[in-house]
């Protein structure tokens, strides 16, 4: 049975192929079927793989499929590697995704591109379940950048307007800086290690290296760098809200529920490698509080509904590098989940709510949509208190493991605890914010607009409602991965923190309601001051680090292209093709086709080689 | 033991026939003559194939001139033909008429 884990990327594999080779030519129902429905079959084998693994109680489970190449001694093959871990990546992966496919299939009901949209969504699932079945590194690193192109492509799904090709190639440019880094890591590891398959190298790593040695600092934090990439946090976070210009459904399944956490499970995985550096696993727990609070305070200022939700996924996966730096290794994970959940709730719900007001981002031209949207208000308000971790929903329990890791570390854990709970505050604001924004007060426009939710949309909404809410009571099969090294939590904290954790969220949506819905407060008086004005026009702009990376890079990098337009080293080959060209006009003017001039020719070349010959 | 020419009066004709013949290729215009001269600068290397022979005593010369005769008499055979087909298509024996195959 559990060998059949080998179906788990092949499904989607062959549905891609299939839609990829009919080019579009298929009736829609029939890509449907095809599309969503390869990934509905994946998702009952992972279901059977799972109940088995776990029915079995073995710690892992590892099955060769093929070997890929054979160098000498480096021999990695197509090896799945399933233990708590990646059985929980792919649940997610098979669940969430299934259901995202079936909401797609409503979704995308008007889109002439029907059929090339479920390809490179099959094509994404197949990658990303690669990545997280992958025994080695090499095989990992093939879905790592098969789920880049698969976010490429889909960024860039309306490629007809040019502004989703700029953000597309700004996805994958700057995910690339990270991907690069970690190749680099790769390299590291097997010159150092002479392995790449996950577990040996692990193993490698703990006999060979000494906690805190250079090599393991380089290492984790070569991978680190992919990590930060592909899973949008500081410094590489620009690209995310960028890459909401894809279908709303993208942004559900890619750059929320999986792809971009597709970091945080690579630093989970490689567990072993930052706890021999631990100033590396410090730094992340560094990096994901400092994200956390750059996206929630930008997130505050957002107007477009998608861009609000893309800083609150860059903010929660900053949560969950901060459970990763503590030492909560499977809270981050536990996170993770959740975070998939509600995330996917909110954006599939935010893809309602767009369709329904034909393509409107806007949330200050929505207003007193509730009882227009009735299943979209219901997937925010539910999605939202699991954001905010309002308490017994999933997000509470998740965020709560995080912080009380946070609290539980010593030294600077009680500076990360504060930093997470006042990002906390700030998720309980924005996120109600924008529920409060678009469904209550008075309507701003679209007064007329009927929400667009038939079966195959509604469906998922209300499967993902049920798990945002009681997510929280699945237990993640994965002390036996992280058994060494995970943080046991004191749940002895004192009731006035744990009070503080609970509290500080609401006091969030109070505020939030104090100034969208009874208008006690004001926006346009906090707004008159110019220090208010500039605080939220710094906000605004992503703490402007495009603008920064833009004066860094893109502009010396241009200016370098311009100056060399006509390329100086292209002039070296020019001069020997003129050089050619003139010597064959030389020998052209001997061709005269005189039959004389050729006798002569000859005669007097024999002549000279005659002369050269008694002469020497 | 009677009289022989000396070996080098015989070489230094065929080496005068040889350059008249030569002459005679690089001057003429009438393909027909071209191809004389040039049966005249083969049976002048000929020549100095025999003289070689009679002077060292060996039959190799003359068996070499036999084969020269040979090569001249095919030689001949094609060429006349190709000067027929030549004047055929262009009406003339004129060598430089037939100059396109230049540049």
């Amino acid at each position: 049975m559990l060998e059949l884990i080998w179906l788990l990327p092949t499904f989607p594999l062959l549905g891609f192929l299939s839609l990829v080779l009919t080019a579009g030519k298929l009736p829609q129902r029939v890509v449907a079927i095809i599309g969503a429905g390869s990934i509905g079959l994946v998702f009952l084998v992972a279901a059977l793989i799972a109940s088995q693994f776990l029915d079995s109680g073995a710690e892992q489970f590892v099955f060769t499929a093929w070997s890929w190449m054979s160098v000498g001694e480096f021999t990695p093959g197509f090896t799945f590697y399933l233990d708590g871990l990646s059985l929980v990546m792919m649940l997610i992966i098979t669940g969430v995704g299934f259901l995202i496919h079936l909401y797609s299939t409503g979704f995308m009901l008007d889109d002439p591109s029907y059929s090339r949209f479920f390809a490179y969504m099959n094509l994404f699932v197949a990658s990303m379940l690669m990545l997280v079945l992958a025994d080695n590194l090499v095989l990992l690193y093939l879905g790592w950048e098969g789920v880049g192109l698969c976010s490429y492509l889909l960024i860039g799904f309306w490629y007809q307007k040019p502004a989703n090709g700029y953000a597309a190639r700004k996805a994958f440019v700057v995910t690339r800086v990270g991907d690069t880094s970690m190749a680099i890591g790769l390299f590291l590891l097997f010159s150092q290690l002479g392995t790449l398959n996950i577990q040996d190298m692990l193993h490698a790593a703990d006999a060979q290296w000494a906690i805190g040695s250079n090599y393991a600092v380089l290492a984790s934090l070569l991978l680190l760098g992919g990590a930060v990439g592909k899973s949008a946090q500081l410094p590489l976070q620009t690209w995310l809200p960028d890459a909401m210009a894809g279908p709303t459904p993208i942004s559900a399944l890619i750059h929320a529920a999986t792809m971009v956490t597709a970091g945080v499970y690579l630093i989970a995985r490689n567990q072993v490698l930052f706890e021999l550096a631990p100033d590396i696993q410090l730094l992340v727990a560094w990096i994901g509080l400092a994200t956390l609070l750059m996206a929630g305070f930008t997130a505050m200022t957002q107007h477009d509904i998608k861009r609000i939700l893309a800083y609150s996924t860059i903010s929660q996966i900053g949560y969950m590098f901060l459970g990763l730096g503590v030492g909560a290794w499977s809270a981050a994970i536990f996170h993770l989940m959740t975070h998939a959940f509600f995330k996917a709730l909110l954006f599939l719900g935010a893809g309602t709510v767009i369709l329904s007001l034909h393509h409107e981002h806007d949330i200050f031209k929505m207003g007193g949509k509730r009882k227009q949207l009735p299943v979209a208000f219901y997937s925010f308000v539910i999605g939202s208190l699991a954001l905010a971790a309002f308490p017994f929903s999933s997000g509470y329990f998740s965020k709560d493991e995080i912080l009380l890791a946070a609290l539980a570390l010593e030294g600077p854990g009680i500076w990360l605890w504060a930093g997470g709970v006042l990002g906390a505050f700030f998720t309980g604001l924005y996120s109600f914010r924008l529920v409060f924004v678009v469904f209550f007060g008075e309507s701003r426009g679209h007064h007329d607009a009927q929400e667009v939710a038939g079966f195959s949309m509604a469906t998922p909404l209300f499967i993902l409602m049920f798990f945002s809410i009681f997510g929280g009571w699945i237990t993640i099969p994965v002390e036996s991965v992280f058994s060494h090294g995970e943080a046991h939590v004191e749940h002895h904290v004192s009731a006035l923190l744990h009070g503080i954790m609970i509290v500080v969220p609401l006091l969030g949506i109070g505020v939030s309601y104090l100034f969208y819905v009874s208008k006690t407060f004001s926006v346009e008086k906090l707004m008159a001051s110019s220090l208010a004005q500039g605080l939220h026009k710094f906000w605004f702009s992503g703490w402007g680090m495009d603008r920064l990376y833009d004066t860094l890079f893109v502009k010396p990098f241009l200016w370098l292209a311009r100056i060399n337009r006509n390329d100086l080293v292209d002039w070296l080959y020019a001069l020997i093709v003129e050089l050619t060209r003139a010597a064959h006009g030389l020998v052209v003017r001997s061709q005269t086709g005189s039959l004389h001039w050729y006798a002569l020719s000859v005669a007097g070349g024999l002549l000279l080689l005659v002369f050269l010959g008694v002469l020497l | 033991m009677p009289q022989t020419i000396p070996i080098e009066h015989g070489l230094m004709l065929a080496g005068i026939l040889f350059c008249l013949g030569l002459i005679g290729v690089l001057t003429r215009r009438n393909i027909v003559f071209v191809l004389m001269s040039l049966e005249v600068m083969l049976n002048a290397s000929g020549l100095a194939f025999i003289v070689a022979a009679s002077r060292w005593g060996h039959a190799d010369g003359q068996i070499m001139f036999l084969m020269i005769l040979t090569l001249a008499a095919a030689e001949v055979a094609v060429g006349l033909g190709l000067i027929i087909q030549m004047y055929r298509r262009f009406h003339t024996t004129d060598i430089n008429v037939l100059s396109q195959m230049k540049g």
